[in-house]
């Protein structure tokens, strides 16, 4: 292939250039390969080499951190799922060469979860790796890996198991490359999780010869190849975007705090041993839905107060219990309801049940006292100023003194002037704001359209609560789906809100799309997408402008 | 990681025992995908009963196999219904529904 341009899908942003190097293609079976021993026999050594894949994913999943070792110990429970040797053993009883016998075992299950499309069709992936990896054992090959030339590589495949992935950190590898995969796809979320640029779905790819210097554009989805990639001597490389980590900021230097969301114990150290500048949303719902009984209040705060010391300096905010007729607990009982999501949920519990929301709030203030550490509060679904005026005199009343509540509800979007006259903060819960806005229900999925977080309607009750907080002076807070998507994290930069709550894996991915636009960018940006009519207008306009300002961090 | 730890159902029919199940509504945001699967069929496995995980009018499957939980590719808010028999059913299947009516990583 000549010097030229093709195109893939952008899934992670930032751009590098380095000569290409290929993943090692895995062995390739077939059933006309030689039988070579008896099927017992056979079947034997397909379960030591399905066992040993199995092994070494938990033994890599051990060393590896966060996303990283919850897909390798996924994957290693694939490999050691006795469903798989069995499969193998009717293959092998049926005259399959042993290789091959592994092959059609995985490629039998491949087929069923590509038959429920989406993200389990991704997963094909990971099982034809097995696949991959069980073969080399069982022909005496060495397990297709990464190349290691000692100078950066971007680095080419079909595309990339989670085990090709999770060795990438501290390798050659400055980009990636793949021929398939989608947005989900591990790749894409492994890729963004290093802040490393990566294109996927790039058909072209297969054409470029090992050794040819590409420029990889993991924001537009651009590769440029060869002449075209810019004067680049082999074995150097130009990675323009610096790795994403520090503080969440705009070129032009305006903090957006950028934080996690956090459900568990275990969410909590993960996301507290990132660059996370600390908890946007604690949902402390794990520590009572699916119990018989109410926590205690001593059980409660040693939780806090884990949570509070695992983020040390940085601020951890305590969303008080998110529970009621849609997540119906048996210690408070609330009866049927026609409409959940309209019904008793949220603070609304507690005009039922005042002392289990002042049970909780004793306990976060005494985890507080007991870490030595500031703690902030807030309530969900609040509908009106008295309400949220109500919750803040409560909260007051046990000692505390960061309170805010959670914009969900149209009509606090709507009032926002007078609740933020009342509260220190508010964090916007853009899901349920927008399931509440279009009047569509969050788990019927063929309203999915309804509830894109690019609606207009949506944007503009956003715009409405940036715009008072600003004037005021007070933080807004984003901290649902919308602030993980990087392009939708800009247009909320630019409708006023100041920090940004997500899972921490989508962080890197944000910070370097916010690090390339001033705050007049992010404003033109969202200015784009509110002048739109529909979600798909807004995202494509805002994408235009993004793309014109965007540009690479000082 | 052990490759031979899933019980095989059906099991004999034990006379004292009766079968039990129970029908649970799934919490998790994104279905019984990879993760959210994983983590079932491991405490599936963990209950030393044989319990089988159905949905809709597909066939039941072995609820210790993460890959065919996976494969019957349940969605959030799918009701999908547990079985199993033996000492200790009951328990075993509250645990493993409460699990499931659990939001793992949803918002």
């Amino acid at each position: 292939m000549k010097a030229g341009t093709i195109h893939g899908l952008g899934v992670s942003p930032g751009v590098a250039r380095a000569p290409l190097a290929r993943l090692a293609p895995p062995v390739v079976t077939s059933r006309a390969d030689p039988v070579t021993e008896e099927p017992e026999a056979a079947l034997a050594r397909v379960e030591w080499a399905l066992g040993a894949v199995a092994a070494e994913m938990a033994e890599r999943a051990e060393r590896a951190e966060g996303v990283a070792a919850d897909i390798l110990s996924t994957t290693s429970a694939m490999a050691g799922d006795a469903s798989l040797v069995a499969a193998a053993g009717e293959q092998l009883r049926a005259g399959s060469p042993t290789g091959h016998a592994v092959t059609l075992a995985v490629e039998s299950f491949c087929a069923q979860l590509e038959a429920h499309g989406g993200y389990l069709a991704e997963r094909v992936t990971d099982l034809r790796d097995i696949a991959a990896r069980a073969v080399a054992l069982l022909a005496g090959v060495p397990m297709p890996g990464i190349p290691a030339p000692g100078h950066p590589i971007v680095l080419t495949a079909r595309d990339l198991s989670p085990a090709d992935t999770a060795t990438l950190a501290g390798s050659d590898v400055v980009a990636l490359l793949t021929e398939e995969g989608g947005p989900t796809s591990h790749t894409a979320i492994l890729a963004k999780s290093l802040g490393l640029p990566a294109v996927v779905g790039c058909r072209a790819a297969a054409e470029i010869p090992a050794g040819v210097p590409v420029l990889v554009d993991g924001s537009t989805g651009e590769v440029r190849i060869g002449a075209d990639a810019g004067s680049v001597q082999l074995g150097a490389t130009a990675l323009v975007v610096p790795a994403a980590s520090g503080p969440g900021r705009t070129r032009d230097d305006v903090a957006v705090a950028l934080l996690s969301n956090v459900g568990t114990l275990a969410d909590a150290h993960a996301a507290a041993a990132t660059d996370s500048e600390g908890v946007g949303l604690f949902r402390t719902e794990f520590l009572f839905l699916g119990r018989r009984t109410e926590p205690s209040a001593d059980e409660q705060t040693e939780v806090y107060a884990e949570v509070l010391r695992a983020f040390g300096e940085r601020p951890v905010l305590v969303r008080t219990l998110d529970a009621g007729s849609d997540k119906p607990l048996p210690f408070l009982p609330l009866g049927e309801e026609e409409n959940p999501a309209l019904g008793v949920r949220g603070l609304r519990t507690s005009t039922i049940y005042p002392e289990a929301l002042s049970e909780q709030l004793t306990a976060i203030a005494k985890a507080a006292r007991s870490a030595g550490r500031p703690v902030r509060v807030m309530a969900p679904m609040v509908a009106t100023a008295e309400e949220a005026a109500a919750f803040v005199a409560t909260a007051r009343a046990h000692g505390l003194d960061d309170i805010g509540v959670m914009i969900e509800v149209p009509a606090a979007a709507l009032r926002a002037d007078e609740l933020l006259d009342v509260v220190d903060f508010v964090s916007i819960g853009t899901n349920d704001l927008g399931q509440y806005t279009m009047a569509a229900d969050r788990a019927a999925g063929a309203l999915g359209h309804l509830l894109d977080p690019w609606q207009p309607a949506l944007l503009d009750l956003i715009a409405m609560v940036g715009a008072e907080g600003r004037e005021r002076g007070k933080p807004v807070g984003v901290c649902g789906e919308a602030a993980s998507d990087p392009l939708l994290a800009a247009v909320l930069v630019g409708l006023g809100v100041t920090s940004l709550s997500m899972a921490p894996v989508s962080r890197p991915a944000v910070l370097a799309e916010l690090a390339g636009l001033t705050t007049a960018d992010c404003v033109a940006i969202a200015e784009a997408a509110r002048g739109s009519v529909g979600a798909r207008l807004a995202r494509a306009h805002a994408r235009e402008v993004r793309d014109e300002r965007w540009s690479v961090p000082a | 990681m052990s490759s031979g730890l899933a019980p095989t159902p059906p099991s004999r029919s034990g006379a004292e025992h009766a079968v039990v199940s129970r029908t649970v509504t799934i919490a998790s945001r994104v279905g019984l995908h990879a993760r959210p699967a994983a983590t079932f069929s491991r405490a599936a496995a963990a209950t030393g009963l044989p319990v089988t995980l159905s949905v809709g009018d597909k066939e039941p499957v072995n609820a210790a196999s993460i890959l065919a939980v996976m494969g019957l590719g349940v969605a959030y808010g799918q009701q999908v219904t547990l079985t199993a028999e033996g000492t200790g059913a009951e328990q075993a299947l509250d645990s493993l529904a409460e699990l499931l009516a659990s939001e793992e990583d949803g918002q």
